[in-house]
């Protein structure tokens, strides 16, 4: 299924949980923060909510700034 | 007694903020926020870039013990805003959050009205909320009526070096205010660090000052001292400027005199 991420059209496991989706990235899931359709989802809901397609996917870190 | 000051429910003893943005590498970043002797540490919220999945984070630079403060930077509506800083809340476990709305591109100054609604949402969400606002004391009472934990008056253009522009509003800013007043943005070296902390703010953030020198390590240092001398003279009260001399030797019993 296809679904946005970080603002790239991507295509990704149909049905695949946010926990599948930071481990198919190969992404540490304690470094980032995730937000599906503009609504944080705590780390707590990675393994139960599941990702549809056409959903907006935001994964973020921190970085340098002021 | 320890000239502490708070936030909310944290309190500090150093009155330096710090940035983390525009170093030229983690090691020299690292030294120069342990010169700065700083406890706080602001940082950015961003896209993780997915095809360096296995680059080296930021966090594993920021000295032990230090708290981190996220950012809104880069922000131009309040809606992108109050998203951002509930990311910042994800990733950081903290309530702690410095709001930027910007309304401009060129001078980065605030956009007050998104600024004052952003922060009345994340005040209601929990937020601890530190706004980077102008120069201005009626923003800067509306943010605070609207339960922002301090305010944070520019002393200039984020990254200009320019120093303390307008240091008349910012005292009435002071005045008034019965939140902490921090002085973000517009530090050029470290005479301005300590105009800012002789006016009576309770702290002072930068970044670009520090980064960008030529020794960011040794300026950070600098500024660690211009922020305690400055305070220091605060608290020790200056002396009223005189138009003419008033001798420090007695003027009477030189030698040679009649």
């Amino acid at each position: 299924m296809q679904v946005r991420l970080n603002g790239e059209v991507r295509e990704i496991p149909d049905g695949i949980t946010v926990a599948g989706l930071l481990a198919h990235l190969k992404v540490k899931a304690q470094r980032v923060a995730v937000e599906v359709n503009e609504v944080v989802v705590t780390r707590d809901r990675y393994e139960a909510q599941q990702l549809g397609p056409g959903d907006s996917v935001e994964i973020v870190a921190f970085v340098g700034g002021g | 007694m320890a000239d502490t000051w708070s936030i909310g429910e944290h309190t500090f003893t150093s009155r330096l903020l710090v940035g983390t943005g525009k170093y030229p590498d983690f090691p020299t970043m690292q030294q120069a926020l342990a010169a700065s002797g700083a406890e706080l540490v602001t940082v950015a919220v961003r896209r993780l870039d997915l095809t360096k999945t296995g680059a080296e984070s930021l966090l594993q630079w920021i000295p032990k013990g230090m708290q981190l403060l996220p950012n809104t930077a880069a922000c131009f509506t309040a809606e992108e805003a109050i998203r951002t800083a509930r990311l910042g809340r994800e990733l950081e476990m903290g309530e702690l959050v410095k709001l930027e709305v910007i309304g401009d591109r060129r001078t980065l100054f605030p956009d007050v009205e998104g600024l004052v609604e952003a922060a009345r949402v994340l005040v209601k969400e929990g937020f601890t909320v530190l706004p980077y606002t102008n120069d201005d004391p009626v923003t800067a009472r509306k943010l605070e009526d609207a339960g922002c934990a301090a305010v944070m008056p520019l002393g200039a253009p984020i990254g200009s070096g320019l120093g303390i522009r307008n240091p008349y509003n910012i005292r009435i800013i002071m005045e008034a205010a019965k939140v902490p007043v921090l002085v973000d943005a517009g530090v050029g070296t470290a005479s301005d660090a300590a105009v800012a902390m002789e006016l009576g703010a309770a702290a002072v953030l930068m970044n670009t000052a520090i980064a960008e020198a030529k020794d960011p390590v040794l300026m950070a240092e600098a500024m660690r001292y211009a922020v305690e001398a400055g305070r220091k003279a605060y608290l020790a009260g200056r002396i009223p400027m005189r138009l003419h001399a008033a001798a420090s030797s007695p003027m009477s019993g030189v030698v040679g005199s009649p």
